[in-house]
């Protein structure tokens, strides 16, 4: 056996977090495909839904349904345009397909499918999208920093950022019984379980608080609610009160929840989003606080305007601000 | 609906839609209306010998649905949609003008009778195969029909489309591409090779008929055999075509994708079509 030179434990060695990495972190609880067993339950009771995928099945959640009705459920093959407008037609018949892919090909490779065969005909779709934001190590291919913009900005779409598993399950029959198109970014495979001990309920187009403090606000979406709240606890060990308040729904914002939130004096206002800085829920709390003339200390988390890494999830996170400590550490260092 | 249930014959049909489109063209002063010419032939049969709807209720669920992919055929469709009583006659003097339900390019939330929005070249097929997914899973006899353009057939959403139809047998699936071999910037087969084109598409697995799509009784056997072929397959029915088609001065005019007419040679247009009517 070698002698080591060193007496310090090594730095464990962190793998590239590719397509089926969980964002889990280790002990934290998890359900498995929330996604795919909430379409379950709700096909159960709506004969016209469909599931509709791109050669991605397996790695939206979409498996689990295809097993319990493989007569509702359409393989598409690796054709996003088709895919997009293949559930146009089938929308126009009067189903309702729920569509599942990566969120890079919908909202980069089939944004026009979708924007004219969906949107513009307004078309009962719903989207369900993995590997949002940063949730990839592949890099650049497979990392979905700007979605929620190219959606946002999209006529007729509702757009939806959950948090965890108790979320998505809320999210999927919300999703049938809004009429219209929906675009929803899904957390796949193993998915922590955060919000059951907050109470908390989905409604769509509503901001929910879930924690209160005197010292700062921190508006929030998906994955970045979970950390949000982590941080929170993280703060309040150094006497640092935070409120947690998420906005699962993007578009249409609860422009009133987000407004008389931040009109509650004395608190510096954090907007955290796993999204670019551009045209995401950071932008959009901006632009609503601007014209309601509510003037905060401003501050944004979010993906930088660069191509992001490969790598390790939690190098990656940590590299760009998104983690639950560099979230505390920002937090500290604008208060 | 049937030539004989109307009395009327098909190539009085065609001749009205070519009318209907050049005064639709009149009032706007512009208009794709060399290929509302061409494909006037095509539109009378499709709209009076093959397709099955009721003029007062376009969203009848037993109709056969017609999706324009190539929305800048718009202003030959409300021809035809005129023709078949679905649009009134009356309307075609809003043609392009603000607030009108006739729209330049075609879009489904605007016209009584259009199912899908174009304008964005190489949609139409790919939503044509999900409704007749859509309608297999109704148990409809219902039938899809869907233009496109000889342009479209550059897109490669066209080509994901046509392996989808057959993978998924879509044999209640009609489609028609009109080959007059213009696209916006010059000939077709010049902007990207497209041929052969029968021999690609009967290699994607589609049942093909390639035809001269200003004969008429070509036309008609050539709907007649997609509708009644055997086999659980989609089908394609390649019509070629000639832009200004019964307009004489137009047919030989210098070929473009938006083809320039003067004000005065609307009324000329009209009057070359009347003079063919008694031939």
């Amino acid at each position: 056996m070698k002698p080591t030179s060193s007496t310090t434990t090594p730095k464990p060695r962190l793998t590239t977090s590719a397509m089926i990495a969980s964002i889990a972190a280790e002990g934290q609880p998890t359900r498995p495909a929330p996604f795919g067993h909430a379409l379950i339950e709700l096909a159960r009771r709506r004969p016209e839904v469909v599931g509709m995928t791109a050669d991605l099945g397996k790695y939206t959640d979409l498996h689990v349904f295809a097993k319990e009705f493989p007569d509702r459920y359409y393989q598409m093959g690796m054709a996003e345009q088709l895919l997009f407008g293949g559930a146009s037609g089938l929308a126009a018949e009067g189903f309702m397909p729920f569509v599942t892919t990566y969120a890079v090909f919908a909202s980069r490779r089939a944004y026009d499918f979708i924007h004219q065969t969906i949107a513009e005909e307004d078309r009962n779709v719903k989207i369900a999208c993995a590997l949002p934001g940063l949730t990839s190590g592949y890099g650049p291919s497979h990392q979905a920093a700007e979605d929620l913009a190219l959606f946002r900005a999209m006529p007729n779409m509702t757009v939806i950022d959950p948090c965890d598993a108790l979320e998505i399950e809320q999210v999927v029959p919300a999703m049938a019984a809004h009429r219209g198109p929906v675009y929803m970014r899904l957390l796949r495979g193993q998915v922590p379980l955060v919000l059951d001990e907050y109470g908390y309920k989905f409604e769509l187009g509503r901001a929910k608080h879930l924690r209160s403090g005197d010292d700062v606000l921190i508006i929030s979406s998906g994955l970045l609610t979970m950390r949000a709240l982590e941080a929170e606890k993280k703060l309040e060990a150094e006497r640092v009160g935070a409120s947690v308040l998420h906005v699962p729904t993007i578009k249409p914002l609860d422009v009133e929840t987000i407004v008389a939130a931040c009109r509650k004096p004395g608190r510096a206002v954090v907007v955290a989003e796993n999204h670019t800085v551009i045209g995401g829920l950071g932008e959009a709390v901006a632009a609503v606080l601007m014209r309601e003339r509510v003037h905060p200390a401003f501050h944004m988390i979010g993906l930088p305007d660069e191509f992001l890494a490969a790598g390790a999830l939690p190098t990656l996170h940590d590299r760009y601000g998104i983690s639950t400590d560099a979230i505390a550490s920002s937090v500290k260092s604008w208060l | 609906m049937t030539v004989q249930g109307h009395n009327v014959s098909l190539h009085e049909r065609a001749r009205r839609i070519r009318c209907h489109a050049l005064r639709m063209g009149e009032v706007q002063g512009q208009g794709y209306i060399a290929q509302a010419l061409d494909i006037a032939d095509v539109l009378a049969v499709a709209y009076f010998h093959a397709m099955r709807y009721r003029p007062e209720d376009p969203e009848w669920e037993g109709r056969d649905r017609f999706l324009l992919s190539n929305g800048h055929y718009a202003i030959a469709l409300y021809a035809a949609l005129i023709e078949a009583g679905i649009v009134p006659e009356a309307e075609l003097e809003t043609y392009g003008f603000d607030d009108s339900r006739l729209p330049m390019s075609g879009m489904a939330s605007y016209t009584p009778g259009m199912e899908m929005s174009g304008g964005s070249l190489g949609l139409g097929l790919g939503i044509a195969v999900g409704r007749c997914l859509g309608l297999k899973r109704k148990r409809s006899d219902s039938v899809v029909y869907t233009l496109f353009s000889d342009g479209e057939l550059d897109e490669g959403s066209k080509w994901e489309a046509m392996m989808s139809a057959a993978h998924h047998k879509l044999d209640n699936l009609i489609a028609v591409v009109d080959v007059n071999n213009q696209q916006a910037d010059g000939p077709s087969g010049q902007m990207m090779g497209f041929e052969p084109l029968v021999d690609k598409v009967r290699a994607f697995g589609w049942f093909v008929q390639r035809v001269d799509g200003n004969d008429l009784n070509a036309v008609v056997a050539a709907f007649d055999a997609a509708k009644t072929h055997e086999g659980a397959v989609p089908r394609m029915i390649i019509a070629d075509t000639v832009m200004g088609k019964g307009v004489p001065f137009l047919e030989t005019r210098e070929r473009n994708h938006f083809m320039r007419v003067d004000a005065n040679e609307w009324k000329l247009a009209l009057a070359a079509l009347q003079d063919g009517s008694r031939q």
